[in-house]
């Protein structure tokens, strides 16, 4: 995007979750609701500190609960709006955001994710990922979720999510980890001011003689009218795909591909170096919107590859879409590890072994 | 005695009677007709309404007007006529 | 007899306000929401703030206040108007904001929100229709419903032992330092009626001086969740619930004169 590349860049050393917090700052977020939990309290906390001074609204809610409806409101109202937290106060948070999605409310919402289930622990984890990418909340909808892998994309993904949730009047997300909050990296930051505010002419800001009365709701009490709202979010999310992002990694070549996000995708990155130096050709793709998926990207490569290893911090979630992608043309395999445990590149790339093995056994019992 | 007048948006009175209890002279009471939605109606059975605007007040519906000789230009206005002074 | 509505000679002294829509009200005959969104509407009409209010409105019977009150408005989940009024009222504080809530909605599963709303002292209105029951949801009990009171959920009558108190919750929020106004009406008699009215009007003027929350507690009926008709849900409002829920204001505004010699 050539704009992006005309923005003035500094860079500074942050927290990732800092850094998404100034990020925030920068896109122009005129009001944050929020609740504290680790490990994003980070962001709530530099927004209270940075917000009052340059203008903008924050909000230490009594809840989750009330934080997201706070939400609700105030992008109702016309408002940039975002909050964060992390996977326990993110479940506490589905039915508003049930209720955004179908009042078509754009805002941003930062899950930090910790592992679970329950209130689990505080370390980094991928387990929120069917919560993220499948609706999470009750009814047919979806979030649109991008997933960082850097301190600089926790920064970046703001303004893209921001742009996404405004054009399209969804809720976004950004997916990420306790470890991406956490670990300081060097980031640019983008200019404050840079990311316009469109036009909204649907928001309840009072109703002036000229116009009908504007109403946000989510309550289409006829089947007829539910289902044609529904019809028009499907409509929605078919238009969404062309927003489709993902990353390559040494795929040219390869004969096995990863596919991982996150966290994750940093961790298969170190073991395609362990890989190729034993000589197995591992590729990497990278989803960066975990909703819409990369489907056609993943599938293209049924072709290419002997087979998927899809590697999560979790016990196989992200499998699922791989494995409808690739529907059955392939073998589709998982690693991970959950409950806030990071694997090793090693550990992958045993895994790896693993598979090649049972592979070539199976393969000549087949006489592939 | 003031004379007054009540006029009823029929279509939208529910029957509810509330306006019947309200009214200090028993000027009201219920149709023997029923609208489109199926109630019986509320309609000015006497000739000595007083336009208080009690019966107004209190019905949930919003269904009556009323209208009421001018008293010496005290209250002017249907606005301020429900000024509480 | 021939009875004369001829309106010549008079002059119009009441009508339905034009900031209602022309919508015929879904509520059940003789419910005590049509009184209320009446009076909210006359009082904005009145003030000349229809382009300057947004209502929220939360699930309960009065979830599309917005079919009838011709205002910019919002739809909350249940129990949570408070929080969707905060979020409107803090990136527009110039605007008059308004929730209108049920009293399961503000007295049980929104209680936190409701509380804490006050608490901060939001600027905002918040108008609580205590009807003693659930009533979208067919006539379920309430946090407020009385005690021995029969509704479909205490079929045996609300039971303290088991269930507890009705929650008198606007004497909860009197207390609290954010709140400004509190007052509790109804909408029984034409002399109540105009004290609600009043009520709506000294809550709009204390928003445009950002005093703080002002909180209406409405004593209101529910004939069908009752299972009587309007006249006598009204009449068995007034002989069970006015004494358990006394009408009156729960907090004034100290006048400067109160407050010097309170310093003194
Ligand atoms: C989360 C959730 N739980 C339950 C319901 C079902 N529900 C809708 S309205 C209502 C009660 C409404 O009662 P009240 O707030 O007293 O208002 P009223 O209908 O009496 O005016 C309930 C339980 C819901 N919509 N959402
Ligand atoms: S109070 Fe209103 S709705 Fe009820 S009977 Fe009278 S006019 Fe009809
Ligand atoms: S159910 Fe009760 S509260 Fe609801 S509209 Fe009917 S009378 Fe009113």
């Amino acid at each position: 995007m050539d704009q992006t590349l005309e923005l003035i860049r500094e860079a500074r050393l942050m927290k990732g979750n800092e850094a998404l917090a100034e990020a925030a700052i920068r896109a122009g977020v005129q009001a944050y609701f929020g609740y504290p939990i680790t490990p994003q309290s980070e962001i709530l906390e530099y927004l209270s500190r940075e917000m009052p001074k340059r203008g903008g609204i924050v909000l230490q809610a009594e809840s989750e609960l009330a934080a997201i409806n706070m939400i609700y409101g105030a992008s109702g109202a016309g408002a940039r709006v975002m909050t964060s937290s992390s996977s326990p106060g993110i479940s506490l948070m589905q039915e508003g955001l049930s209720y955004i999605a179908s009042a078509q409310l754009p805002c941003l919402v930062v899950n930090v994710n910790r592992g679970g289930p329950g209130l689990g622990t505080i370390q980094p984890s991928q387990g929120d990922y069917f919560q993220a990418t499948k609706g999470g909340g009750h009814g047919d909808y979806h979030l649109i979720v991008l997933a960082p892998a850097s301190v600089q994309e926790m920064a970046d993904f703001v303004f893209d999510a921001i742009t996404l949730a405004e054009k399209y009047r969804n809720p976004a997300l950004i997916l990420a980890d306790g470890a991406l909050g956490q670990m300081m990296e060097k980031v640019e930051l983008p200019e404050e001011g840079s990311l316009e505010y469109p036009e909204k002419s649907w928001a309840t800001v009072g109703k002036p003689k000229e116009r009908e009365r504007n109403i946000i709701t989510s309550l289409f009490i006829q089947p007829e009218k539910m289902e044609k709202i529904n019809l028009e979010l499907q409509e929605k999310y078919r238009r969404l795909k062309e927003e489709v992002r993902y990353e390559l990694v040494s795929t040219d070549d390869a004969e096995i591909l990863m596919v991982a996000y996150g966290l994750s995708a940093r961790i298969c990155q170190k073991t395609i170096d362990l890989a190729r130096e034993k000589g197995i050709k591992l590729g990497l793709l990278r989803p960066i919107t975990l909703y819409p998926f990369p489907e056609e990207a993943v599938a293209s490569f049924a072709s290419k590859v002997d087979f998927y290893l899809v590697v999560e911090m979790n016990a196989g979630q992200m499998i699922e879409d791989v494995k409808l992608s690739v529907n059955g043309s392939r073998p589709v395999f998982h690693y991970g590890r959950m409950g806030g445990m990071i694997s090793s590149p090693e550990e992958v790339l045993s895994k790896v072994e693993e598979i090649l093995e049972t592979q070539s056994v199976s393969n000549t019992s087949t006489g592939r | 005695m003031i004379r007054g007048t009540v006029h009823f948006k029929i279509e939208i009175c529910k029957g509810c009677e509330l306006c019947i209890v309200a009214c200090p002279q028993e000027s009201l009471g219920l149709s023997n007709k029923i609208n489109l939605q199926g109630y019986r109606f509320a309609e000015l059975i006497k000739d000595n309404c007083t336009g208080c605007i009690n019966c107004a007040l209190v019905c949930p519906d919003a269904a009556i007007t009323v209208y009421r000789e001018p008293k010496s230009a005290l209250r002017k206005s249907g606005k301020e006529a429900v000024e509480v002074k | 007899m021939q009875i004369n509505d001829s309106i010549e000679g008079l002059e119009l002294v009441y009508q339905r306000p034009a900031t209602l829509t022309d919508t015929p009200f879904h509520y059940c005959p003789g419910c005590g929401h049509g009184v209320a969104h009446k009076l909210l509407m006359e009082v904005v009409e009145e003030m000349g703030i229809q382009e300057n209010t947004i209502g929220v409105a939360p699930v309960g019977c009065s979830v599309f206040a917005y079919h009838y009150m011709n205002i910019d408005m919002q739809e909350a989940a249940h129990g949570r108007a408070s929080a969707v009024a905060t979020g409107i009222k803090r990136v527009l504080p110039d605007k008059f904001v308004f929730s209108y809530q049920g009293d399961g909605d503000l007295a049980a599963i929104g209680t936190a929100e409701t509380i804490h709303t006050v608490n901060r002292g939001e600027n905002i209105l918040i108008v609580f229709i205590n009807n003693g029951i659930y009533g979208m949801t067919g006539g379920q009990m309430a946090p407020t419903t009385l005690i021995g009171q029969i509704t479909s959920t205490s079929p045996y009558g609300r039971d303290e032992k088991l269930i507890g108190y009705p929650l008198k919750i606007t004497d909860m929020i009197a207390i609290l330092p954010g709140a400004f106004y509190v007052t509790r009406q109804s909408v029984n008699t034409a002399g109540n009626v105009r004290k609600l009215k009043k009520a709506f009007q000294k809550s709009f003027e204390f928003q445009k001086l950002n005093k703080g929350t002002c909180f209406i507690e409405v004593v209101s009926n529910c004939p069908s969740g009752w299972g009587m008709t309007p006249v006598e849900a009204n009449k068995w409002m007034e002989e069970n619930m006015f004494p358990y829920y006394p009408l009156g204001d729960l907090k004034v505004p100290r006048t400067e004169k109160e407050k010097g010699s309170n310093n003194a």
